[in-house]
């Protein structure tokens, strides 16, 4: 990371506005807040209790204990196979990394000196960021093929494969934005004196430019890898087995009515005791890096 | 109008290109429906969650302590949760918990349908942001405004209502179009519970008519017209309401 101490051509930032789309949020995260969500949660899971002691007999076993029997089908998918919760994490990791590369590339177009460039870049961004996340996924899951032959080699495209391609396209996008911006909010004086010390645009960019919008990337950036982790489920819709498939499958197995609201609230619980902790960590980021004015 | 619809049919004749969903007379009519369906879900949650956010901001600097941390459970718990996972909880877990009433063929039904549920789930789920995003405009606005809002007897409130609302309005309105928009394509979402809007029903017509790529196109140009319709007017609204001697 370049610091105005390790790099001279570097002048300190004049002050600008801080990056991050949720910077308002700063103070909306306290510990407290935590607390009432999970005591939300844990309040839904015991009045399912109370009402399975109200309308069941003894001879079921309890709310808690087959909560408790699904809990590493939900997690980690059927035995052998791969999918449930831990399918989510994998699929936002993929379709993030997917995201971020190539939204780094269509940024980069986006800033582009060619004008033709410029603009296929913004109608590809604009297309993905304003259509619904849903829809991208059917377009995805649904006109591409399932399989593919280069030469003599079968390469498979699994279900869960084209889903995270599918949620990559509008992170791309979102990235690609994000790139712009960063590049924008760095002061003119840093291209002009990279100039005048005989750098390239190429250079200027990726050894001075770049460099810097590093850190006032990641918080928004973060907020949509929560974002992602959070579109999740939508695959369930497109039939691959991830927690929301796998909740669904287990009741109806159980066929309980009671059993609903206590399942549906673990799988909320799921989620957000990992999307939390990436919202307050991406809270304090944002205030690290915030440009002081 | 005929015109056009046997130009579409000559192109399914001649190239393959089946718009069926224009020139059938009975596709066209669902496909319409799903579509009004589609702006009224997301005209109603538009409104309601901009209630929800405008409420929410007003109890946020209510003096109860336990009032704030209710909101703020509230917020934390929508905002870190998929919306669709919390659209199945409202739909499939607390939907059987409704009271039934009989329709007019005398059979019991939930008293709220899927669209119902649709509303409930997609405003809430926008109106935690939304009250974050006024929340952030009522702090933007300066103390000694609602000083001297206090000094001239206007109760918290009216001070709330006459005078911090509205320019607090104006400071967010970039942001709050931003998550409208958001609102409005994750209406799509409705698809889960069978809300009858314009992505079920084209599903139904790709499976029927085997025209999936021609349906995606239609479909993917139906929500950027709706949002660039949207965008719009939420831009003429910020231009009508712009204080002069604020911003550019």
């Amino acid at each position: 990371m370049s610091t105005p101490a390790s790099n001279p051509i570097l002048i300190q930032p004049v002050p600008a506005p801080a990056q991050g789309e949720s910077g308002f949020l700063a103070s909306a995260f306290t510990p407290r807040a935590l607390g009432i969500a999970l005591g939300m949660v844990a309040c839904l899971a015991l009045a399912g209790e109370a009402w399975a002691q109200l309308t069941v007999g003894g001879e079921r076993p309890g709310i808690l204990a087959t909560l408790w029997k699904w809990t590493p089908l939900i997690l980690l998918g059927p035995p052998r196979e791969f999918g449930g919760f831990a399918l989510n994490i994998l699929v936002s990791f993929l379709a993030m990394a997917i995201g971020t590369v190539s939204g780094l590339a269509l940024g980069l177009g986006l800033i582009s000196k060619f004008a033709p460039v410029r603009s296929v870049s913004w109608a590809i961004t604009q297309f993905f960021r304003n259509s619904p996340w849903l829809v991208l996924l059917f377009f995805v899951m649904l006109l591409t093929p399932f399989q593919m032959r280069i030469g003599g080699v079968t390469i498979p495209f699994p279900a869960w494969f084209k889903a995270t391609i599918g949620l990559a396209l509008p992170i791309m996008a979102n990235i690609a934005e994000i790139v712009r911006g960063a590049v924008n909010s760095i002061p003119t004086g840093q291209w002009e004196s990279a100039e005048s010390l005989a750098f390239s645009r190429l250079q200027t960019l990726w050894r001075i430019i770049l460099p810097q919008c590093v850190k006032r990337m990641i918080p928004p950036w973060m907020n949509w890898y929560a974002i992602l982790t959070m579109a999740t489920p939508l695959i369930s819709i497109v039939g691959v087995n991830d927690a929301m498939t796998l909740t669904q499958d287990a009741l109806a197995s159980e066929q309980r009515t009671e059993l609903l609201m206590p399942m549906y609230g673990m799988l909320l619980l799921f989620f957000f005791v990992y999307c939390y902790p990436i919202a307050r960590w991406t809270i304090r980021l944002e205030r690290k890096y915030a440009v002081r004015n | 109008m005929e015109g056009l619809w046997d130009f579409l049919r000559s192109l399914h004749d001649a190239y393959g290109i089946n718009l069926v969903h224009f020139y059938d007379t009975f596709e066209r009519g669902r496909l319409l429906r799903g579509m009004w369906t589609t702006v009224q879900l997301a005209a109603t949650c538009v409104l309601l969650s901009v209630l929800i956010g405008i409420i929410g901001a007003w109890l946020q600097g209510s003096r109860f302590k336990i009032l704030k941390a209710f909101v703020q459970g509230y917020i934390q718990f929508f905002r870190n949760t998929p919306p669709l996972v919390q659209m199945y909880f409202f739909y499939f877990a607390l939907g059987p918990q409704m009271p039934r009433v009989e329709n007019e063929f005398g059979i019991a039904q939930p008293i709220l349908g899927s669209f119902a549920w649709a509303v409930i789930s997609l405003s809430f789920f926008a109106g935690a942001f939304n009250i974050e995003i006024f929340r952030s405009g009522v702090e933007a606005v300066q103390k000694s405004t609602v000083e001297a809002a206090e000094s001239l007897g206007f109760n918290r409130w009216q001070i709330y209502r006459y005078v911090v609302l509205p320019l607090a309005v104006r400071v967010c309105l970039p942001a709050l179009n931003n998550n409208l928009v958001n609102l409005i394509k994750t209406t799509t979402q409705a698809y889960a519970i069978a809300v009858p809007e314009t992505l079920y029903i084209a599903s139904q017509i790709w499976s029927d008519r085997i025209n999936v790529f021609e349906m995606m196109v239609t479909l993917l140009t139906f929500y950027l017209i709706l949002v660039g319709i949207f965008v719009w007017l939420m831009t003429r609204l910020e231009r009508s309401l712009r204080v002069p001697g604020f911003g550019q």
